[in-house]
């Protein structure tokens, strides 16, 4: 007994100091301002209880959620992938871990619609409800000792505040909403859908969802042709999408498309100096000189910070109009 | 020799800072993402402005001695550096890893922030709240 009591101090003081530590965490860390809005205000088109049954379970590998969640929500968005075929794409040994900008350029490799929410619980709730599994990340620790994680929700229950997710090694975990918010809060409240291009997020917004498609169209441009022309449904004088439709034909070698695409952008943008700047560009590459002329003339007047670039195109058009006239 | 090494370095300092600036703009077509750079910018800023005139954002500006006036003059006045600043960031990203990689020192802690809810880490574990 007496060799005991030693260790039995030590142990009393370290629960001393924890319970003091837990106390000081307490008031500090208990507010979830998020679930309390919610709670107070439950959006009246968010139904009361989601569980989605077409997203797979794949249990990951050690430190390896971040595959296992890009394949999950990758393959109920339509693809056949598992875990192991994106390891390399977003896997860093050295960090044991993926980075958030790594998950979202892995979707947009597998010719999908990257898209990464607005950091609010309801943006989450809503997607899940609109059929998108979202793939949100953690810190399932504190943090002073971080312990990153990413997981996929596939559904919630308001009556006992729960939200459901593919996490780790467990199909169906059910997880409080006061939990989530917690844990999620530490990841800066991140989490991102991945969709059919073709598909528009429930939240999306029109900045947001240009940002994501421009970036497709860069792996992708295929791909980036149905995400342009889902976006020019929803808004119809959205430039990028306007321009992004002409860059893909161009990139992908049909001048005439790409001549189709960006008269259609100047008609509906006439003081968008860009398209008129691209659309001159492919007709003078075409030989069609006189109409290059008239359409590099409003990208001049227009002007902006690319206005070099444009009087650039114009000197050329001159010269292959001068080169026409001086030829027998 | 030091001459011509300091002719050297002299000469290689004009053209790192040269890169910098292109002396000719080139025609060329002009990329989505280019002019995407510039419609996030507007909007963003659209959004912080916003932001600022806010009936309750405002009010608890005066009530901190600022004007909302002031607060939306600073924001223009703010740089566009955020992309340089988020490649500067990525390297700080935190990277998602797994629970497995275990925390035995703080594993105490932890069991009992598990217990209250404020954190997940076992998996055996069932919130109180």
């Amino acid at each position: 007994m007496l060799t005991a009591a030693p260790a039995l101090a030590g142990v009393l003081h370290w629960a001393v100091r924890l319970i003091g530590l837990l106390a000081a965490w307490a008031l500090v860390g208990c507010a979830t301002p998020q679930l309390a809005e919610l709670e107070k205000n439950w959006p009246a088109d968010l139904p009361a209880q989601v569980e989605l049954k077409h997203v797979p379970f794949y249990a990951q590998d050690d430190f390896e959620c971040g595959p296992a969640s890009l394949a999950m929500a990758a393959t109920a968005a339509g693809l056949t992938l598992r875990p192991e075929q994106l390891v390399e794409q977003v896997y860093l040994p050295g960090r044991k871990g993926s980075l958030q900008l790594e998950m979202l350029a892995a979707g947009r490799r597998q010719g999908l619609l990257a898209y990464p929410l607005a950091p609010r619980l309801d943006s989450v709730l809503r997607e899940v409800a609109a059929g998108h599994p979202v793939i949100v990340f953690q810190n399932l620790s504190l943090p002073i000792y971080p312990v990153w994680h990413y997981a996929v929700v596939i559904g919630f229950e308001r009556a006992r505040q729960t939200l459901l997710l593919h996490s780790g090694r467990t199909e169906f975990l059910e997880m409080s909403l006061a939990t989530f918010e917690h844990t999620w809060a530490r990841g800066q409240h991140w989490s991102m859908v991945l969709l059919p291009p073709g598909e528009l997020p429930a939240t999306a917004r029109p900045e947001v969802h240009a940002t994501a498609a421009a970036a497709l169209e860069r792996v992708q441009p295929q791909a980036a042709l149905l995400a342009y022309t889902r976006a020019l449904q929803a808004w119809p004088t959205q430039r990028s999408a306007l321009l992004g439709l002409g860059n893909v034909a161009y990139t992908l070698g049909q001048a005439e498309q790409a001549i189709h695409a960006y008269r259609r952008a100047t008609q509906v943008q006439p003081d968008f100096a860009d398209a008129w700047n691209n659309l001159a560009h492919v007709l003078l590459e075409q030989g069609r000189v006189r109409e290059a002329q008239q359409a590099i003339e409003p990208a001049l007047n227009l002007g902006g910070p690319r206005l070099a670039s444009y009087a650039d195109l114009a000197q050329k058009i001159k010269a292959a109009d001068e080169r026409a006239v001086s030829a027998p | 020799m030091k001459s011509i090494q300091r002719l050297v370095a002299a000469l290689l300092i004009i053209s790192m800072s040269l890169t910098g600036f292109p002396l000719t703009a080139q025609a060329a077509i002009v990329p989505t993402d280019e002019i995407i750079a510039t419609d996030v910018l507007v909007a963003q800023r659209e959004r912080v402005t916003a932001f600022f005139v806010r009936d309750d954002v405002s009010q608890a500006l005066q009530a901190r001695g600022v004007s909302p006036q002031a607060a939306a003059d600073r924001v223009k006045a703010m740089s566009d550096a955020e992309v340089s600043q988020l490649a500067g960031r990525i390297d700080q990203a935190p990277a998602g890893g797994d629970v497995i990689e275990v925390l035995f020192l703080v594993f105490i802690i932890l069991l009992v922030t598990d217990i209250m809810g404020l954190t997940k880490v076992f998996p055996f574990t069932r919130s109180t709240r």
